[in-house]
């Protein structure tokens, strides 16, 4: 019985938790993304940016808390300089899309047309990233580092596993919650949020009953840049922050939301969850988990693992190329491309 | 553009201007690629870093001396995971062949790949390990044939296009914007590939000393009739020189930058004549009859269809040649740096920068496609120089240790990113078919 609780706080420790919170993420970068494909009908290479941006701001007025002597004592100092980020990347969204994005969709381009430049939106603000913080690894989490230590647990339940708890983890799962519960009410009972799903469902026809769509456009954007920063500042807390990270995590935000059903908030989240638990599971040693589970004469020598660590990241694609070709819609029927 | 070159030349030095020249080459070639899947056909191809790393692999395993201490330790191994996973390929077609009813073939599948994989991996594993282990510091894979580096640049062209088949077949039936993120992707999974899999390409650790098509300097050097050549063109220069130890010292600089010069002339030379191979019959093949159906599939899919084209077919074709030209340019870039390093391949660098210059030169346009390899490999090199230049102006009346200036001058490299996405917005606005636009024939 003992083993069997060991093996669970196994499986807890080095999946669930760590799969929950990367999966967060993903949901709400793979959310921003199926917005912009939902409402203005292209895919956005710039998203990756747009989170580091958010999450660059957030660090930087962090700095300034900081100097300033001003916390939150237990959390990191990074939530108060939160909602300051989340308005620059709402400012960036619009100012992006007034300069570059509402032109052609003016001229109704073909959505390719529209993923080339969102490109070049894309190397515009990795620019001015690296112009302004450079390109090096920053650690701006302060405030109590972990809930529960490890040690702490084993001494609490007298099990040989431990299990630990990183605040920035339960910050991540409490904020993901919030934000995702507040977006689906706002979709689904408020009046903007069904002039949206309308103007996403059939734009002729939501022309036609008065939906104006430049507001639905710029409400688009506002809901973007909140996801993309907070998704981007959570991040960076969780693991620390890279400028250039994040280019590398659009792809598993892609896959995230191509596997729900690009175009499908819902799709988008569970897309999210599936990436983070596939590679994290498949590419996890379960040589341990075995050791609790099985009889000493059964005991397996090899590390037990599907794939090596170094492609965690193949693993996304390859799933999102098997929902491809089986389902192309993905799992929740998205717009078929 | 010329002029630029030889402005550069003077400014910066020649060889400089010299190593510029030859990337741009190297770029256009790689722009010719996409912009035939691109520009003809409306195929689009975000790859390109795995098609260049297919063709950087090809150069080092054409080219590197074998090591038979690996092949010793683990050849059977590696050729019986081989083996074993043709069979497990094949039965997996069978399979699809035979058994119709569709859950029931993903539940065989699955099972076959899932047993077939642990099996492949006991013998794989081992086989690798033991490779690893010869000589890790300097060798530690199986190494290559042994043969010179310039027959790589049509290997290179045929493991571009193997590739290019395989991701064509899963990924063709996509569109666009799917394809986009599907090619991205399944490249970044084959330049992990090649950074993991030491045994095949040394991984992270770089496969360094690959031989050369053009002679060494140090070689140069010491030959006569370079010695002479130098000479004949710097008499009137050496004769005002009257001291005999000065001459000979001055005639020595001359030689060690004139050899540096002529192996990079050598280099534009070969890569010139591939260049203007790969010009002419992508030329020859946009104005034939397939060229015109390729550009009718490109405007109308459907109508195409109607008329009986195989569009799927068509597109795969595309596709592949395509691919295959861009390998051509990553055998000859691996070849022009003579060192392979898996992880220097990032789709910033490699992928999108090539697609920028395919939107600025005028996609569908082949004159286009190598202008715009030029001019945007030239900003891109050009573009910190400049920008260290402009700073400096701007600055000027700040003081030299502020700290805004400091930062400025210490982010110079990061400017070429902005350069490179300004320059593509304004295209895309203004000039939305490119500098050369394609040219329209009705006949």
């Amino acid at each position: 019985m003992i083993d069997f609780l060991n093996s669970i706080i196994v499986l807890l420790n080095f999946i669930i938790i760590p799969g929950i919170s990367y999966g967060s993420q993903l949901a709400l970068g793979a959310l921003g993304v199926t917005f912009v494909y939902a409402i203005l009908r292209f895919a956005n290479f710039a998203h990756g940016e747009i989170m580091s941006f958010g999450a660059m701001i957030t660090i930087l007025f962090t700095w300034f808390f900081q100097s300033q002597n001003i916390d939150l004592g237990i959390l990191p100092t990074a939530l108060l300089a939160l909602p300051i980020g989340i308005i620059a990347t709402i400012i960036l969204c619009i100012i992006s899309d007034k300069f570059v994005f509402q032109y052609y969709r003016y001229q109704k381009s073909v959505p390719v047309v529209l993923a080339m430049v969102s490109i070049g939106v894309m190397f515009v603000i990795n620019a001015i990233i690296r112009i302004i913080i450079g390109t090096e690894t920053i650690k701006f989490s302060d405030g109590q580092k972990f809930i529960m230590k490890a040690k702490q647990f084993k001494g609490m339940t007298g099990l040989n596993e431990g299990l630990a708890l990183k605040s920035s983890q339960v910050i991540t799962i409490l904020i993901t919650i919030a934000l995702l519960t507040f977006t689906f009410w706002f979709l689904q009972k408020t009046k903007t949020g069904k002039s949206m799903r309308a103007f996403s469902d059939n734009e002729d026809l939501a022309l036609l009953s008065g939906i104006n769509p430049d507001r639905v456009v710029f409400i688009t954007w506002v809901i973007v840049g909140v996801l993309a920063c907070v998704a981007g500042t959570l991040y960076g807390l969780d693991k620390s922050y890279k400028p250039l990270i994040y280019l590398n995590l659009v792809l598993p935000i892609f896959a995230s939301a191509i596997v729900g059903g690009i175009g499908n908030p819902f799709g988008a989240v569970v897309g999210g969850y599936i990436i983070a638990f596939s590679e994290i599971m498949i590419t996890y040693a379960y040589k341990k988990f075995f050791i609790y589970l099985l009889p000493t004469s059964l005991e397996p020598s090899g590390l037990v693992q599907l794939l090596s660590t170094d492609y965690k990241f193949a693993v996304s694609f390859s799933i999102l190329v098997i929902v491809l070709l089986i389902r192309p819609s993905g799992i929740f029927r998205g717009r078929v491309l | 553009m010329i002029s630029l070159f030889i402005l550069v030349g003077f400014v910066q030095g020649w060889s400089v201007s010299l190593v510029i020249l030859n990337m741009c080459i190297v770029s256009a070639i790689m722009t010719m690629g996409v912009n035939i899947s691109w520009g003809y056909a409306g195929v689009i191809n975000f790859g390109v870093m795995g098609f260049l790393a297919m063709g950087g692999l090809a150069a080092v395993l054409v080219s590197y001396p074998p090591i038979t201490e690996a092949w010793k330790a683990g050849g059977t191994g590696i050729g019986i995971s081989f083996v074993l996973l043709i069979i497990l390929i094949t039965a997996v077609v069978y399979i699809n062949k035979i058994v119709k009813k569709k859950t029931n073939r993903y539940i065989i599948n699955a099972l076959i790949i899932f047993f077939g994989t642990l099996i492949i991996r006991h013998f794989y594993l081992n086989a690798t390990a033991s490779i690893e282990d010869v000589n890790p510091a300097i060798e530690g894979f199986l190494g290559g044939l042994g043969l010179p580096i310039i027959f790589s640049w049509i290997v290179g062209g045929f493991f571009a296009a193997g590739v290019a088949f395989v991701i064509g077949k899963v990924a063709l039936g996509l569109r666009s914007d799917y394809l986009a993120i599907v090619t991205l992707g399944i490249s970044e999974i084959v330049v992990s590939v090649l950074k993991h899999e030491e045994w095949l390409s040394r991984g992270v650790k770089n496969v360094i000393g690959l031989k050369r098509p053009v002679p060494y300097e140090i070689n140069l050097q010491n030959t006569d009739w370079f010695i002479n050549l130098i000479t004949y063109l710097n008499t009137s220069k050496l004769n005002d020189i009257i001291d005999v130890s000065q001459r000979q010292k001055v005639l020595n600089k001359l030689i060690i930058d004139g050899s540096s010069i002529f192996v990079k002339l050598s280099y534009a030379f070969l890569f010139l004549i591939v260049m203007f191979i790969i010009f002419y019959f992508a030329n020859k093949a946009q104005l034939s009859p397939w060229g015109r159906m390729m550009r009718a599939i490109r405007d109308n899919e459907i109508a195409a269809n109607a008329m009986g084209k195989d569009v799927v077919k068509q597109h795969l074709i595309i596709f592949v040649i395509g691919a295959a030209i861009v390998g051509v340019a990553g055998a000859m870039l691996v070849t022009l740096d003579g060192l392979f390093t898996p992880s220097s391949y990032r789709p910033l660098r490699f992928t999108f920068i090539i697609w920028i210059m395919v939107i600025v030169g005028g996609s569908g346009n082949n004159l286009g496609a190598i202008y715009g390899g030029f001019v945007i490999w030239f900003a891109w090199i050009e573009a910190a120089p400049i920008t260290t230049f402009i700073i400096n102006q701007l600055t000027a009346g700040l003081d030299p240790t502020n700290t805004l200036r400091l930062h400025l001058l210490d982010s110079v490299p990061y400017f070429r990113y902005l350069l490179m996405g300004l320059i593509l917005l304004l295209i895309l606005r203004y000039r939305p078919k490119g500098i050369i636009p394609e040219k329209i024939r009705h006949s």
